[in-house]
């Protein structure tokens, strides 16, 4: 009997174990997501913007076509789901695709979400549409559509000039949302309003940001937080003491440097910290317009002198990725394989023979130990691009060229760089899509408003509509590989690491994933759940 | 007294004045302007998206019409809009200014209430032990700077209590809300109450060796009586034109530390303002600041008066 008795209260206490964990398990609804900001972005305006500083707290408040898997860290085009389309199809010429739209889908002031919003969308970004906005940073992503055509109120189609696979990949990034056809592109950098998991309640500049659940959200269940609230902290050490002492769920995502995480591992023991790469890469930018780096030798030797790994080593204690072009595997979809990045010059293993070919290359110039180049490296006034800078300028040393650091306020960067007021540059490039259309056509074809460097290479530019054309993704990365290969071999801008960076949250926080191949697409958190 | 008064009040416009052209071309001087920025940001240069938005924002003008529209939207009581909100700037600044005016008077309270009896006790017991002691506090108080202190309070309160104290709009207890200005206004005014008391202890060793102070001391007058009375009425003149000047030069201490804390304060706001280069914010909020100081100076004079009967602002 009393076995009876004992096996009984076993099993009740399994059961209860057993529910307790189960219930662990289940998303719960509730409770206000609190998350520092680490700038005041300029509006609220997605589709305005170019930093992710507004695609992080404004992603929530709208919904795309289709959208990247937010629980898949890697997007790529497997990972692209439906959302306010309900499904697509390619024609068979592949110049036409065509979505389905969701029906009973409402914007945040009530009114019904249909195919002319999606028009008004397309028609704003490809400058079509009498309403402009205030910048359009990414109309080129839309050079080869035609136009956007509704077929009645739930259909739409994107009519190409040629077929353009990434054109999914674009439509299923961050940068991507649907804004509604009633609400003005003013109204949207102040008051935005979307079809999203939460409602816009306000923005306050320097102060936060504030979201509220929106309770007639089409996807039945969710969100399920009550709202997330974004305190906007720019200096990093009170950010990051205030993540510390319990102040905020979360951190700003990929705010973390990887000296910074160590602080944070010691202090916060049970903070769940994520490390990624950004997809942003370091690069060297030449000025090969006006002497010294007209000369194709010296731009050679330059790229060959340069010791990746110390790079890495120093600035990212080992935790940062070196490639081409593209971010490198296994994160990276369609970056070069290690195998063939090493037979590229100055990315070998040996940097001591690479830096002695470069050095026959800068006395075939005229350089040598008795005659230094003296060159400005300018970069912008922030720490991710003073610190490779400075590094940069010690590994020139080794090849007879003296470098000095010209640090120009954010300002005047760009502009300065446009007018090719430089000599050598440090940059920063931000890949908001892993894919290379995005990258090729945006830093390397002739006449591009962000080629720096004015790399203009016609042959290469041929390539780049092949590997866009290409269908079968294995054909087209062979083809992307050699671009990226023909780029580095170029000196057209090169690549000197890939940064990474880290994300924390404490242990409370569920249904979080950081994308692992891009810092902009990532941030619906429609189904981020509190535990407590 | 009363045309010395007009005298007075006519001045400060005229510096209001010469104030508000240096403040306006000095910040077109700067390299770079919102349209440049917001370009940068976006990481690309359009020539005919920029010279629409540099129309829009009607910094495509010549300067003395951009200065003209300012001047005269500012007599009118029109402050114009934040190039980066799109708000009435009045609506950007106003609810800002209580937040960094409690900040302010409480680290002039902490400066005063802690500088000046230091300061007396410091020349009082001059040469002791004491006196040391408190020269070293005033000494750290000058060289320590406001930001590494407000980092270190910060790091301290989470190493110590695993509670920070930063800027918390709605404070649930008296301790929230005390925490929220008492800490960092302590981090700002230490410099300022060390200032304080190096003033008054000067001030003060010149005084006691006065004859008067000797003649209530040969009175039987006490120790406090002398002191505090009779000595500290005399050296409090300094004291209060170094409070008045540090009034002024508070902004400049006030703007890391409302950064540092995460004050959304005037002073932090004026630094994103400068750094957008959202002139309307900029322009209005340093004269707001420039009416401040040249009030804060005129109320000194005025104190002047009341502290020392012997100063008489005549005609």
């Amino acid at each position: 009997m009393r076995s009876v008795r004992a096996l009984a209260a076993t099993a009740a206490l399994s059961l209860l174990a057993f529910s307790t964990i189960a219930l662990a398990g289940e998303p719960k609804q509730g409770g206000i997501l609190r998350m520092y900001h680490r700038d005041s972005p300029a509006n609220a305006s997605i589709l305005e913007g170019a930093t992710y500083s507004i695609n992080v707290p404004f992603m929530g408040v709208f919904n795309n076509l289709v959208i990247y898997d937010q629980h898949i860290a890697q997007n790529s085009p497997e990972t692209v789901r439906p959302e306010l389309a309900e499904s697509w199809s390619w024609s068979g010429d592949n110049k036409k695709l065509t979505f389905k739209l969701r029906q009973g889908v409402k914007w945040h002031d009530g009114k019904p979400f249909t195919s002319a919003d999606v028009k008004c969308t397309f028609d704003l970004l490809m400058g079509k549409s009498q309403q402009k906005l205030r910048q359009n940073p990414r109309k080129a992503w839309y050079n080869e559509v035609n136009d956007v055509a509704p077929n009645g109120d739930f259909e739409v189609s994107f009519d190409l000039k040629r077929p353009q696979p990434s054109l999914l990949a674009m439509l299923a990034s961050g940068y991507t949302p649907i804004y509604p056809c009633h609400v003005s592109p003013a109204d949207m950098r102040t008051h935005p309003v979307g079809t999203g998991p939460f409602k816009f309640v306000e923005f306050k500049a320097n102060e936060s940001i504030k979201l509220t659940r929106n309770p007639d959200y089409w996807k039945k269940g969710l969100p399920y937080l009550d709202g997330i609230e974004y305190t906007i902290i720019t200096n990093r050490s009170t950010a990051i003491l205030a993540f510390v002492a319990g102040k905020f769920d979360m951190t700003f995502p990929t705010h973390i440097t990887i000296p910074l995480l160590k602080d944070i591992k010691s202090q916060a023991p049970n903070a769940i910290c994520a490390v990624e790469p950004t997809n942003v890469s370091t690069n060297i930018i030449v000025n090969s317009a006006s002497p010294p780096f007209d000369n194709i030798d010296i731009r050679r030797a330059m790229a060959m002198a340069l010791d990746r790994k110390a790079f890495v080593d120093i600035l990212f204690e080992g935790q940062a990725d070196i490639g081409g072009t593209m971010l490198p595997p296994p994160q990276g979809i369609w970056g070069m394989p290690k195998d063939k990045l090493e037979t590229i010059p100055g990315y070998g293993p040996n940097v001591n023979a690479s830096r002695e070919e470069a050095k026959k290359l800068m006395q075939k110039a005229g350089y040598g130990p008795d005659k230094h180049l003296a060159v400005k490296v300018s970069t912008r006034n922030l720490a991710e691009y003073r610190d490779p800078a400075v590094i940069l300028i010690d590994q020139l040393k080794s090849i007879y060229i003296d470098g000095e650091l010209d640090v120009v306020e954010t300002a005047n960067w760009f502009p300065k760089v446009a007018r090719k007021d430089y000599m050598l540059g440090l940059n920063l490039t931000g890949n908001s899509v892993d894919d290379p259309d995005q990258s090729f056509y945006e830093n390397y074809s002739c006449g591009s408003e962000r080629n720096y460097t004015n790399y203009c290479n016609k042959e290469i530019e041929k390539l780049f509509d092949v590997q866009s054309q290409e269908i079968e993704i294995g054909k087209r990365k062979q083809l992307v590989w050699d671009i990226d290969k023909k780029l580095q071999e170029d000196v057209a801008r090169p690549i000197i690491f890939h940064a990474r960076a880290g994300t924390c949250w404490q242990p409370y926080v569920k249904g979080i994933t950081i994308m692992s191949n891009s810092s902009y697409n990532g941030f619906r958190y429609e189904d981020v759940w509190i535990d407590k | 007294m009363f045309s010395y008064l007009v005298r007075r009040l006519f001045l400060m416009l005229v510096t209001l004045f010469g104030i508000s052209i240096v403040i306006f071309f000095l910040l077109r001087i700067v390299p770079g302007n919102i349209v440049d920025i917001l370009f940068a940001a976006a990481g690309y240069v359009d020539p005919a998206d920029k010279a629409n938005l540099e129309k829009e924002l009607g910094i495509d003008q010549p300067l003395i019409v951009q200065y003209w529209h300012w001047i005269g939207g500012l007599l009118r009581g029109d402050f114009g809009y934040s190039y980066v909100s799109e708000k009435p700037a009045l609506q950007e600044i106003l609810p800002r200014i209580p937040i960094t005016a409690r900040l302010a008077g409480l680290a002039l309270l902490f400066s005063a209430s802690i500088g000046i009896p230091l300061g007396v006790i410091s020349a009082v017991k001059q040469g002791t032990k004491l006196d040391y002691a408190l020269r070293v506090v005033s000494l750290s108080g000058l060289s320590l700077p406001s930001f590494w202190l407000g980092l270190l309070i910060l790091t301290a309160s989470v190493a110590m209590f695993g509670q920070m104290p930063i800027f918390n709009p709605n404070p649930q207890t008296w301790l929230e809300a005390f925490a929220t200005y008492a800490v960092p206004a302590a981090a700002v005014g230490f410099r300022s109450a060390a200032l304080t008391m190096r003033i008054t202890r000067s001030s003060m060793l010149e005084v006691l060796r006065q004859d008067y102070i000797r003649t209530a001391r040969a009175k039987g007058a006490s120790d406090a009586a002398v002191n505090y009375h009779h000595a500290l009425k005399n050296a409090i003149l300094p004291v209060i034109t170094v409070i008045g000047i540090e009034a002024a030069f508070l902004i400049g201490g006030l703007i890391v530390t409302e950064t540092v804390f995460n004050i959304p304060g005037v002073a932090r706001f004026l630094v994103e303002a400068i750094r957008w280069r959202d002139y309307p914010i900029v322009q209005n909020l340093v004269m707001f600041i420039a009416v401040v100081v040249v009030f804060a100076n005129f109320t000194v004079d005025m104190l002047y008066a009341v502290f020392d009967p012997r100063i008489r602002y005549t005609d």
